[in-house]
């Protein structure tokens, strides 16, 4: 005979010492199975679209703001980036349908209560722009119209760097619906992060002619992303952790996943001090740049599989559903048991 | 725009619309003889999706999904010798694509393909659908999901050929017991009343209504249950909130914190260079 009620009880973690941020409460579930459906987006399609897509928003934003103050070289390497992330971002998402051959079927309706349709639009609109300034900027043709895309995709794309927030976190998935007000400014952080620390990377690598002073610009952005990106996930996991009742940050914390997300932790703090210690140094802002991309690619990353454990494991649907409930107590509003 | 609870159909854009219908599963008479999947399967032509033994009791579905579009639930729950005498109470319950109210993989989908029908229903145009799998994400149920073979997302149509004509969904014609019973929403609502009300009369104070409530977190099912124990027990969350009653407040953040970085880009741009 079978044992349906599991009260299962649970040790901390999953191994590697890893310790538990919240006890685990008893709850019940049938047979272990998982409440919701695990996400059927994969890696690195998914993850590599939610990196790509910030560094290619933030470069826009990076590009515009350099070609108006005359820091054209940052501005160059921003616009490049900019189209070549979002060109491979397109391409990451169209592999991720179950029937890519379809993907225009995105642009038959418009819905502002899917995230999804509102980014294919935003998409359509910006890959072309964000496309048409750099190949301006790279074969010098047309340069006004090359303005006017760079100042248009500028525009757009502190959106493409954000929905992609609403696109995850209006899911059903608990570590990230729970997570819904703070996880857009975690993402624009990291993708401020990205785009500076591309434009670092690219200044201590030399490939800037007037050297590392015109990479102030992308110097200034990944700071500030990087702080926003640092204070903003803090405060994601204390939402998480809620009163304690909940147990929402631990797939954040606790298994590779939280490996992941110290380490990238760790990497945004250390090129956060070597952009604003390695002004002239060109090792310091190179490595920076490096360490701030891979932070963010890794807080992706991070974000991601922490949403699919919480959906994998019935725990993290019922726990917090439990502990929003009132107590049972008998429902006055419903017909009680006694004598008719 | 996301679906609100007042009338669902009306606000689909059918004017005109018959009743909306939906199932009352009341579970206190499942015998689990698993008619319901196998008619289901046969008159949707769904395909085959393993023959495997779980180990779980009689349920060698496991749950639902892109080719399990009723699912019978088997729980052998132990009690006091005084309640069985095998110490052993069971509970079988056919479990079905809610048709949620605030339906959230409706109101996800980005090509249009999920849609809600005259009967108030939701339905996947399986021509339209591209994969791209919002919808499974989206469930609070974990109903709806994608077929390896065809890449695309399938779940129940509360068998919307046969309403189309006249008939009851497959899976209500077969039940034996009316564990199963169809019919307009309102009807069903009240049967479903009286009936939990005769349980606690008998004494069965565990028995409850799950999903009959037009307030709660997705407006109400349009297929329902009477259940004998809480809804987790089931494989059911006990307090399922559609998501998108909360993207409203997305919004707001993702446009508080794009117009910080359209700030930043103001900010660097105004700063020319020396």
């Amino acid at each position: 005979m079978s044992q349906a009620r599991h009260a299962t009880r649970r040790r901390g973690g999953r191994g590697r010492g890893e310790q538990a941020m919240v006890p685990d409460a008893e709850f019940t579930s049938y047979y272990g199975r998982p409440v919701i459906r695990e996400p059927v987006w994969r890696t690195p399609d998914v993850p590599g679209y939610l990196f790509l897509g910030g560094l290619a928003g933030a470069s826009s934003v990076l590009a515009a703001g350099a070609e108006l103050s005359g820091y054209r070289e940052v501005s160059r390497v921003a616009k490049t980036g900019a189209a070549g992330a979002i060109g491979l971002s397109a391409v990451a998402l169209v592999h991720d349908l179950g029937r890519p051959g379809r993907f225009l079927n995105m642009l038959r309706v418009f819905k502002p209560s899917s995230p999804m349709s509102v980014g294919s639009w935003l998409l359509a609109g910006y890959g072309p722009v964000a496309g048409a300034a750099a190949a301006a900027e790279l074969t010098g043709l047309f340069p006004r119209a090359g303005r006017a895309a760079t100042v248009g995709a500028g525009l757009l794309g502190p959106a493409i760097a954000t929905y992609t927030a609403a696109l995850i976190c209006d899911t059903a998935v608990p570590a990230w619906h729970e997570g819904h007000r703070e996880m857009p400014y975690v993402f624009a952080g990291s993708a401020a992060s990205a785009a500076g620390g591309l434009g670092l990377l690219a200044a201590g690598l030399g490939l800037l002619a007037a050297g590392l002073g015109d990479a102030r610009p992308a110097r200034e952005l990944a700071v500030a992303g990087a702080a926003v990106e640092l204070v903003a996930k803090r405060r994601l996991l204390a939402r998480l952790t809620g009163d304690g009742t909940r147990n929402l940050a631990e797939p954040y914390e606790t298994g590779r996943t939280g490996t992941l997300l110290r380490v990238a932790e760790g990497l945004t703090a250390a090129g956060l001090a070597g952009a604003v210690l390695g002004r002239r140094s060109r090792l310091v802002s190179a490595a920076s740049g490096a360490a701030l991309l891979a932070a963010s690619a890794m807080t992706r990353w991070g974000i991601f599989e922490a949403g699919m454990a919480s959906a994998r494991d019935p725990k993290y649907t019922i726990v917090p559903q439990r502990a929003r409930m009132p107590a049972a107590t008998p429902d006055p509003a419903r017909p009680t048991p006694g004598p008719a | 725009m996301v679906s609100g609870p007042a009338d669902p159909v009306a606000r689909a854009g059918h004017a005109e619309h018959p009743p909306r219908v939906g199932f009352f599963t009341d579970t206190s008479v499942c015998i689990g003889c698993k008619a319901c999947e196998v008619a289901c399967k046969t008159w949707n032509e769904v395909p085959e999706d393993g023959l495997v033994l779980s180990g779980m009791s009689y349920d060698n579905t496991v749950g639902l999904g892109a080719s399990t579009w009723r699912h019978v639930a088997f729980i052998e729950q132990p009690v006091s010798e005084a309640d069985s005498v095998d110490g052993v109470r069971w509970l079988m319950a056919s479990d079905v694509c809610k048709h949620c109210t605030e339906s959230a993989c409706l109101d996800v989908c980005p090509t249009g393909a999920l849609f809600r029908t005259e009967f108030g229903t939701v339905v996947v145009q399986d021509d339209v659908c591209n994969g791209c799998g919002y919808c499974v994400t989206a469930c609070p149920f974990g109903v709806i999901a994608r077929r390896e073979q065809d890449g695309g997302a399938h779940k129940c149509t509360l068998c919307y050929d046969r309403l189309s004509t006249g008939m009851e969904p497959a899976c209500a014609k077969a039940c034996p017991t009316d564990s199963i019973q169809f019919g307009p929403l309102d009807e069903l609502r009240e049967r479903a009343r009286l009936r939990v009300s005769d349980l606690h009369d008998a004494g069965q104070d565990k028995a409850r209504l799950y999903l009959d409530d037009p307030s709660d977190g997705i407006g109400g099912g349009g297929a329902f249950f009477l259940l004998l124990d809480e809804p987790e027990v089931y494989g059911l969350p006990p307090d399922p909130v559609v998501t998108t009653r909360d993207l409203p407040a997305m919004w707001r953040h993702v446009a508080v914190a794009a117009g910080g970085l359209f700030a930043a880009a103001v900010a660097l741009g105004m700063r020319r260079r020396a």
